[in-house]
């Protein structure tokens, strides 16, 4: 069995099983895989990168071509169970017309993301004045795709203004689970579930 | 060519029952010519059919009986190939309309004279529909897959529209579920330059044993250049001069490009019949896959169970990418598991045919489930 990076298996662990899923961003299909592997999902993606759509066919996925901020339009209300989108969100243009739209097309929504205010960042901001580039964040600033950097207290900021509901937050420091306890500074990757 | 042929390797089914047309007529003594590669299992369930394009024929993976070139799809069909027939039984027919062995405005009509223009307008799904007497007279119930590239693209379409529970999957390349008014109007174009050709005398050649050469040559050549790139045509040709060192302020053809072009459409004519190329791209103008169901593409794939893969290329402007955006995403609002991909090639239109890599490996993974 092939092992999910640790956000997705968090992911993969809490989708109902039997649940229309589309994965955003979905890279090489390994969670649409696992899904509709374990989880019995019918998993539909959406990835910008041709090489991994056609890696994604050639594993008998289905892929959609696409950008989270302008395909996502084509797809109804209500067309998933669940919309996922990790790693994602600090790619997109518009991170908050992106979250209305997966709250749309999905009934709930996992978002994951980088946290920005990891203290290692926070250090490397404090001592070195610049731009950190970390094991999550290893591109330097003027050719990251990461143009919307978050953390987890402006992500729970941005929920709450519109109103959406946390139904499950974990967070990741490493590979480990860690408590919500200061997370704010001790997750270096964040992961949500949304409804609205 | 002022007569149609039938490639050696070719079988012929002679259809018992009158074909049922889209235009309302019924067309009888119909024959399909088709090539077969690989076998057919025991249960019958290894059967792709592959539809080919405008100016293609049967000869998939067979060389080819005119100009001997080997088969137009031999890199992507044969054993070991994306499309493997140590695996796959693959089917591939001349269109209904053609000249290599289907009936077409070259057949002989009742009459024991040719059809010429007395053969009805057909349709894509008329083509289709003629297709599926070839599986039903081999007992195939469900193929594993339709493949087809361009017209061949709108054949699977309009199958898996038409006919859902007799596919598992349906493979589109480079198409489109209907005709622009820039496609239909290319196609009036080469349309026009046959029948301005006082050879043509009005679909009736046979008998001279000569067509209207310099017509179906321009239709060809108008044709042609929509299946390049203008990047790819650039490279090739850019402003480079055919044999002279200088333009010789005449009409000869002192651009490659021309010389290129004048080659390409009349070599054409040894291999094709001018009133079966007016009847093809007419088939392809009237192609409108949503036109029945009031323009909601989605509504046309209403029973569609098969999987789904399309593929556009970033430099095909005849069908660009945004038409086979736009299937899939009725697919996906019909519910169908659909897959697309844009895939980056200098060839234009015709990086179907030609060396994409990616293309191979799409196909054979997608084909591969």
């Amino acid at each position: 069995m092939i092992t999910l990076r640790p956000d997705l298996a968090i992911i993969a662990a809490n989708v109902a099983a039997g649940s229309r899923v589309l994965d955003i961003g979905c890279g090489d299909g390994a969670l649409m895989a696992a899904l509709q592997r374990d989880r019995q999902c019918d998993a539909r993606g959406m990835e910008l990168d041709p090489h991994n759509v056609a890696e994604c066919v050639a594993r008998g996925l289905s892929v959609i071509q696409g950008d989270a901020d302008a395909d996502l339009a084509d797809y109804s209300d209500g067309a998933f169970d669940y919309a996922i989108l990790s790693q994602t969100l600090q790619t997109t243009k518009r991170p908050d017309q992106v979250l209305d739209e997966l709250l749309r097309v999905g009934r709930r929504a996992f978002v994951s993301f980088p946290n920005f205010a990891h203290w290692k960042v926070r250090a490397s901001l404090l001592w070195n004045g610049r731009m950190p580039v970390t094991r999550l964040l290893p591109v330097a600033w003027y050719e990251t795709p990461n143009i919307h950097h978050v953390t987890v207290r402006d992500f729970r900021e941005l929920v709450a203004a519109k109103g959406l509901k946390v139904e499950g937050a974990w967070f990741l420091s490493g590979d480990a689970r860690i408590s919500d306890a200061a997370a704010s500074w001790r997750a270096e990757h964040a992961v949500f579930q949304l409804s609205s | 060519m002022a007569s149609a042929t039938l490639p050696s390797a070719s079988q012929v089914l002679d259809l018992i029952a009158p074909l049922p047309l889209d235009g309302g007529q019924r067309l009888a003594d119909v024959q399909v010519a088709f090539e077969t590669y690989g076998s057919l299992s025991a249960s019958k369930s290894n059967a792709i059919l592959i539809f080919h394009a405008l100016t293609g024929d049967q000869c998939v993976a067979s060389p080819h009986p005119v100009t001997g070139k080997p088969g137009w799809w031999l890199r992507m069909v044969g054993p070991g190939r994306p499309i493997d027939t140590d695996r796959f039984f693959v089917i591939c027919a001349n269109v209904l309309g053609g000249c290599y062995g289907s009936t077409g405005p070259a057949s002989l009509a009742p009459d024991g004279q040719p059809y010429a223009m007395r053969f009805p307008v057909i349709t894509i799904r008329d083509m289709v529909r003629a297709q599926i007497s070839v599986l039903d007279a081999m007992g195939i119930d469900q193929l594993h897959a339709v493949v087809g590239g361009s017209m061949g693209g709108m054949q699977a379409l309009s199958f898996a529209a038409n006919w859902p529970e007799r596919t598992r999957a349906a493979l589109i390349v480079a198409s489109t579920a209907r005709h622009s008014a820039q496609n239909i109007a290319f196609h009036e174009v080469g349309r026009q330059a046959i029948m301005a050709d006082p050879k043509w005398q009005g679909g009736d050649y046979y008998a001279a044993g000569k067509g209207p050469d310099a017509g179906l040559a321009v239709a060809r050549m108008a044709a042609h250049i929509t299946y390049l790139s203008e990047e790819g045509m650039h490279e090739k040709f850019g402003r480079k001069l055919q044999d002279r060192s200088a333009k010789t302020f005449g009409f000869d053809a002192d651009f490659q490009v021309e010389s290129y072009l004048r080659h390409q459409g009349l070599s054409f004519t040894d291999r094709f019949d001018a009133n079966s190329y007016l009847y093809i791209t007419r088939a392809m103008d009237y192609f409108d896959l949503a036109e029945e169901q009031g323009g909601k593409l989605a509504e046309a794939f209403a029973g569609a169970t098969a999987r789904f893969c399309l593929i556009s290329f970033d430099t095909d402007w005849l069908y660009p990418t945004a038409e086979s955006r736009t299937i899939a995403h009725a697919l996906n609002a019909a519910g169908a598991p659909v897959s697309f991909v844009e895939l980056s090639a200098p060839f234009g239109h015709d990086s179907f045919l030609l060396d994409v890599p990616a293309l191979d490996r799409v196909i054979a993974g997608f084909l591969g489930q």
